[in-house]
């Protein structure tokens, strides 16, 4: 059981929880949209101190988790090649590829870094004027400004030996498809409060209109959280479907202008395959035709990948907010951090990593799991 | 990794035509482009996201959601090495009564000060 007063100010906390639970009269589902969050809700227990009317159902934004095995596959080859440098953010090195993962290349002999910035991946291609650097560029709208930031600095620098292996995703559609979805039970969003710091919120008056949904942006922090749930269950008992703004310190209405014009230079949109979830039209970006050189899988061949996913994950449901983690039947036991089988178990950002994490259910770890490696 | 941190601007200078800046969170110091958000000046506060400015913050909130990470250890997770923690994936060193302990990663120098 977790209590108030882990909360940084748990008055506030306390008067939106009473307000929530006087206003709630019947059973609501919201999907928080956002891995960061759905770890704020784990971690503080937010979905045990709400009232029993209103269910948290985890979403699909976890760059890392909706990344295809097909993509990964193409990372794990290219990063393997003698001749490469390959640059990652540090928490794509456990996610599984079909036989090995990315800090296992690099155990056999692969030159895999973990940058902090697209930018350090340029800076290496340019200390290393012979090798081919690639920078593995995926994630939502708050990570692809940057990464189409770097790419366009490489052209402007003509630095010949940077590419990058694309692989972003986009909130709006896939919202669509999970309100279009014949099993959604979802009612109401909480919208990922820093993709909306970069694409304000132009995009959601008409979904919240069509699917009759309250989207009300919401922060990270337990607070922020709590704000947005008080405000969505307000809304859904009015029977309102408006876009709300929760989150006003960080994100106005425009978004970041100079950042939306930077992707619309650099990336265009493309259907993108989802992890576990399968293709959805328009949910993605690529490379524009004019940075085709810059692409890495046009530099690379690494057409022809056969992927193999194991049967027994089911880490596209809790994707998609159909089953809870610990309802897969190898939460816990086939699947831990230490042998994930998808990447919802070993992302920062993942609902089966939150689960374990936090011991939700009394999963407990066996001794082999508690022992950290040397 | 979609963890955007505030941090408070040092220092800017223009690099191969690009506008940078030396940006503290809470004692840890990093490059960050501030293309996105040019009229950031020394002093002020933004939401930096894998080494880039995406919006201005105000001051409190800053300190405010610094001191919060701090005590998360997710200012660890962000800055710490990666390969530490990729090595010691999250689930180990946990205590059994639920209570999270910090990532294994390397302290983070400074970062103490985030809270202050």
């Amino acid at each position: 059981m977790k209590y108030l007063d882990e909360f940084q100010n748990p008055e506030l906390a306390g008067r939106l929880l009473d307000e929530i639970r006087s206003t709630v009269t019947r059973p609501w589902a919201l999907m928080e949209v956002c891995g960061g969050q759905t770890h704020t809700i784990i971690r503080h227990g937010i979905d045990q101190l709400l009232p029993d009317e209103v269910e948290l159902i985890h979403g699909p934004g976890c760059p890392v988790c909706v990344t295809p095995l097909e993509v990964i596959d193409k990372a794990l080859e290219i990063a393997a090649r003698p001749d490469v440098i390959f640059c990652s953010f540090g928490d794509m090195l456990r996610v599984p590829g079909s036989d090995r993962d990315l800090f296992q290349v690099r155990s056999r002999g692969g030159d895999v870094r973990v940058v902090y910035s697209p930018l350090d991946a340029l800076k290496i291609a340019q200390q290393n004027p012979h090798r081919e650097v690639v920078f593995f560029g995926i994630g939502f709208e708050t990570t692809a400004p940057p990464n189409a930031m770097t790419v366009h600095q490489a052209r402007k620098l003509g630095i010949p030996n940077f590419s990058m292996l694309v692989s972003h995703v986009r909130v709006p559609p896939a919202i669509e498809a999970i309100m279009t979805a014949p099993d959604c039970r979802v009612q109401a969003f909480l919208a990922a409060g820093h993709v909306c710091s970069v694409m304000g919120m132009g995009e959601y008056p008409e979904l919240a209109d069509r699917f009759r949904v309250p989207i009300v942006v919401t922060g990270f922090e337990p607070l922020d959280i709590l704000e947005g749930i008080r405000r969505t269950v307000r809304q859904l008992e009015r029977g309102e479907h408006t876009v709300d703004n929760a989150y006003p310190r960080a994100v106005r209405s425009e978004g970041n202008p100079a950042a939306q014009a930077m992707l619309a230079d650099v990336f265009e949109v493309t259907d993108r395959a989802w992890r576990g979830i399968g293709t959805i039209p328009a949910s993605g970006w690529r490379l524009s035709e004019r940075y085709r050189e810059l692409d890495a899988e046009y530099r690379f061949s690494v057409d022809g990948i056969t992927t193999k996913e194991p049967a027994a994950c089911r880490s596209g449901e809790v994707l998609q907010g159909f089953i809870k983690p610990h309802e897969c039947e190898a939460f816990g036991t086939l699947c831990t951090p230490r042998t994930p089988l998808g990447a919802t178990m070993v992302s920062s950002e993942g609902a089966c990593a939150a689960y374990y994490l936090y011991r939700r259910l009394g999963t407990t770890p066996t001794p082999q799991e508690a022992s950290p490696v040397v | 990794m979609c963890l955007a941190v505030p941090g408070k601007v040092l220092d800017i200078e223009e690099r191969d035509g690009t506008r940078m800046a030396t940006v503290d969170f809470g004692g840890v110091v990093k490059e960050v482009c501030l293309e996105y958000v040019p009229d950031l000046r020394v002093g002020e506060y933004a939401i930096v996201h894998v080494g880039f400015a995406l919006q201005r913050l105000d001051e409190e909130s800053a300190r405010q959601t610094l001191a919060l990470f701090e005590e998360l250890g997710l200012l660890q997770e962000e800055f710490g090495d990666p390969w530490e923690a990729a090595a010691a994936p999250p689930g180990w060193g946990e205590a059994a009564d639920g209570a999270a302990a910090a990532p294994a990663v390397a302290a983070v120098d400074g970062a103490r000060e985030a809270g202050r």
